[in-house]
């Protein structure tokens, strides 16, 4: 055991083996405290919503991807996939005059779709999902810009605007759905045989194989919960800009994968919870916020955005070494 | 004996956890002279060849080359004093050109570039003092198995080889090609390189070696001059040991047939046939790479079979996957269990119930409580020592690890449990607790197929042994017959 929980007792050495087992959450705390202070406009309820209602995009797309980390896979083609369905539900609606209600279901068919190519690809081609889905992720994005036209696709009804826009007792409805769908995320992770074989696949491909799961089949409905979720930000996003471009959802999947290795989703796979998503999440919602208030430019912000990401990765790796060598000392021992 | 000593290996004592690999043992090899190292499965030759080649850290003793003594070696110190090893994976790069290959880590006279004229040239130069037609320009995936040894040869002899060990040489090649390598090691041999031949094939070590040296759990047998001595004198030397293990006495006798398996072609293996009854440890011996492991894995459906057929209880079945074998009640404990078996950074309970996660869910929701008590008994039953069951895998010592892999297939109700090299890696305590189980498994009407390359808890534990040879069955012996010398005689091959 190390040196400090020796001089700690009781409630402390708690908060300790808690604050170890947390770092993310730490860090959150440590982040809000200080913008805070820094911030003046930081902590008031208008911002607060605000931010959470920006994040609740993204998070709703990381539900998704997570399933896919978990199995030791990844999906690069997020933000694309969004591009495409915003753009077709904004022709649907405003060129077709469909109703969201049937437009709505179509498009997370579509989301759906764009999983069974990316699954099909990779189990046919046996190639890592990070190449496939950049492949896929140009193509998708190119058919965004085709069936666009470049043009700024308007005139919906009034009715679609309650999705991105609407509040349900104060609460923005994209953060209600964000909620509803984490909730059946962690469910379907932690309690389900299903979400027990995603684990499996992440942990030991050839163990699962030998264990009867049927891999392809795993991949393929992987990859359809990922598009399925990308299917609904594509509309909350929609709803929220109400216009039809190509620049909505464009590079998303970055918000998502650095929330969820800030989160402890592991890259390498077999690991990962939602709660520690969602306060990734949240910690990539609060830098973004925070950073729009002190008016950094959009350039610094990238900059900064990236070294967030390689200092996920960073202590996604520092994780697993000091577990591997805590392995090491007790198998010594 | 007027040869000069260009290795000698003095008291070299290896320990891996459980096991000692390498106990005491004192060799020496003369300069031009071609040196059998023979030795069961487990012997300690691989051990002995790396430690040679400083692959690995040795615990004690000295290696001495050429009169100087070392008693730490490293892979550079190692090449450096010409020695040379062509390992049973060959360490060639295939989109490599074979020129490229000979003199990948090599400089070439005054340049830092790569002199693509003067590696040709010389590489033209190495291979034709073999005799053979290999176009330097060929990237080396393009060559036959046989002349990608050639490379491998070629490669360790532009390095002024002085001791070269071939571990297993003649494995992948057929029997002209083995010709053409015995050729070539002639040719060596008068150059004065030092050859270290390992073989399962006696035959081979009768017309190639001068001398043979044999070993044994670990530990150096003798070294004879090979005209002295016959197919018969080694095998006794390699096998050499009475039982000392007890193993426990089974209640109950075999009864009717649970699987037979007709003409089983596929994954390496040629027609294979044999039965085996309930409450029956049917043996499986075989040399490294006859093709047991691959058995294991087409009566599990891990590997597609071509042809042949599997019949449980009397009725044709067909196996495509593992969920096939897993629903016909067969279970496979694989001999990588890590790799394979385990998902280690998962708890105890999680592997255990992995198998059998859907039957124990109700409308795909886990009965968590049904879980624990599964986990729970099989924890009891076969006594996995463990505070927690939500304990991580990999926190575990190999045998614990191993009894998990048994639990899986016990909770998953198996009626067919296939064994491969249950006890490997894990010490005697932990090894009679498998073969206790495993008796009582087979006393409560299990079939069991237990492959292992300890001739010792083979012959101790199973009701009849079949024995592979290259991917073919050659032989059957029952247990009023079983016979450690008839066994690895028909292992080795007798063609």
């Amino acid at each position: 055991m190390s040196n400090q929980s020796v001089f700690l007792s009781g409630f402390g050495r708690q908060i300790w083996s808690f604050g170890k087992k947390n770092v993310p959450l730490l860090i959150l705390i440590f982040l809000l405290i200080l913008f805070t202070f820094v911030a003046p406009n930081f902590m008031t309820f208008g911002n607060l919503r605000t931010l959470i209602r920006q994040i609740s995009f993204a998070g709703i797309s990381s539900v998704g991807l997570m399933f896919v980390m978990i199995s030791g896979g990844i999906d690069l083609s997020i933000g694309s996939q969004i591009v495409f369905s915003n753009v077709l539900l904004a022709i649907m609606m405003a060129d077709w005059k469909l109703s969201p209600a049937v437009a709505i279901p179509l498009i997370l068919l579509v989301g759906t779709g764009f999983g069974v190519i990316n699954g099909f690809l990779s189990i046919k081609l046996k190639i890592h999902p990070l190449i496939i889905t950049l492949g896929t992720s140009a193509i998708f994005k190119g058919m965004g810009y085709i069936i666009n036209q470049s043009r700024n696709i308007m005139g919906f009804p009034e009715s679609f605007r309650w999705f991105g826009q609407g509040y349900v007792w104060g609460i923005p409805v994209p953060v209600i759905v964000l909620i509803v769908v984490a909730i059946i995320g962690s469910f379907v992770l932690t309690k389900t045989y299903f979400g027990r074989q995603v684990f499996a696949l992440g942990g030991n491909e050839e163990a699962a194989r030998l264990a009867g799961v049927n891999l392809n089949r795993m991949k393929v409905i992987l990859f359809m919960i990922c598009g399925f979720c990308s299917g609904i930000t594509a509309v909350l996003l929609l709803s929220r800009v109400f216009a039809g471009q190509t620049f909505t959802g464009q590079g998303l999947e970055f918000d998502c994968l650095t929330a969820a290795l800030l989160g402890g989703v592991s890259f390498k796979g077999g690991e990962g919870t939602i709660f520690g998503l969602m306060v990734g999440m949240v910690i990539i919602g609060v830098l973004n916020n925070a950073m729009q208030l002190a008016a950094f430019p959009d350039f610094s912000q990238t900059v900064v955005k990236g070294a967030v990401l390689l200092i996920a990765v960073a202590f996604d790796v520092y994780q697993k070494n000091r577990k591997a060598k805590a392995t090491v000392a007790k198998v010594a021992a | 004996m007027d040869a000069k000593v260009v290795l000698s290996l003095e008291k070299i004592t290896k320990r891996y956890p459980g096991v000692l690999a390498l106990n005491n043992v004192s060799m020496s090899f003369l300069e031009g002279e071609v040196h059998a190292l023979l030795g069961e499965n487990g012997a300690g030759k691989s051990t002995l060849i790396k430690a040679v080649a400083g692959a690995i850290d040795i615990d004690s003793g000295i290696i001495k080359i050429n009169g100087q003594e070392y008693s730490k070696m490293t892979p550079f110190l190692s090449k450096s004093l010409g020695v040379e090893v062509i390992y049973q994976e060959f360490n060639l790069v295939p989109t490599l050109s074979v020129a490229e290959n000979i003199y990948l880590c090599e400089k070439t006279e005054n340049s830092v570039l790569f002199n693509e004229k003067i590696i040709t040239k010389k590489a033209i130069e190495v291979l034709k003092q073999f005799d053979v037609k290999i176009d330097p320009h060929a990237m080396v995936q393009d060559l036959s198995i046989a002349d990608q040894q050639i490379v491998e040869i070629a490669k360790a002899v532009s390095k002024n080889v002085k001791i070269l060990i071939m571990d297993e040489p003649s494995a992948p090649l057929s029997v002209s090609e083995v010709e053409m390598m015995f050729n070539i090691i002639n040719q060596l041999k008068q150059k004065g390189v030092t050859i270290i031949y390992i073989s399962h094939r006696l035959e081979e070590v009768f017309r190639i070696s001068d001398r043979v040296s044999v070993m044994r759990d670990g530990c150096y047998v003798t070294t004879i001059n090979t005209k002295d001595t016959n197919r018969q004198e080694l095998i006794t030397l390699m096998v050499g040991r009475e039982l000392k293990e007890n193993y426990p006495q089974r209640k109950n006798p075999p009864t009717e047939i649970a699987m037979e398996v007709k003409n089983l072609t596929g994954n390496g293996d040629k027609n294979i046939s044999f039965k085996v009854r309930k409450g029956e440890i049917l043996g499986i011996s075989g040399l490294v790479g006859a093709g047991r492991t691959e058995l294991a894995q087409l009566l599990f459906g891990a590997a597609p079979m071509q042809s042949g057929e599997i019949l449980i209880n009397g009725n044709p079945v067909k196996i495509k996957s593992p969920l096939d074998a897993i629903q016909h009640k067969i279970g496979l404990l694989t001999e990588d269990r890590k790799g394979q078996g385990l998902f280690l950074e998962m708890p105890i309970k999680w592997n255990i119930s992995f198998p059998i996660i859907r039957r124990i869910s109700k409308y795909g929701v886990v009965n968590t409580k049904k879980e624990d008590e599964i986990a729970l008994k099989y924890k009891e039953r076969i006594n996995i020592k463990t505070p927690s069951l939500l304990q991580q895998v990999i926190n575990l010592s190999g045998g614990n690890q191993q009894k998990v892999v048994l639990a899986k297939s016990l909770a998953a109700e198996s009626d067919i449990l296939i064994f491969d090299e249950p006890t490997r890696g894990i010490d005697v305590g932990a090894k009679q607790e498998i073969y206790q189980l495993m008796t009582e498994l087979a006393d409560n009407g299990i079939a069991i197929l237990m492959i292992s390359s300890d001739m010792e808890e083979l012959l101790g534990m199973s009701d009849r042994i079949i024995v592979l040879c290259e991917g073919e069955l050659v032989g059957e012996v029952q247990k009023e017959n079983f016979n450690q010398h008839y066994i690895l005689d028909l292992a080795s091959g007798t063609h």
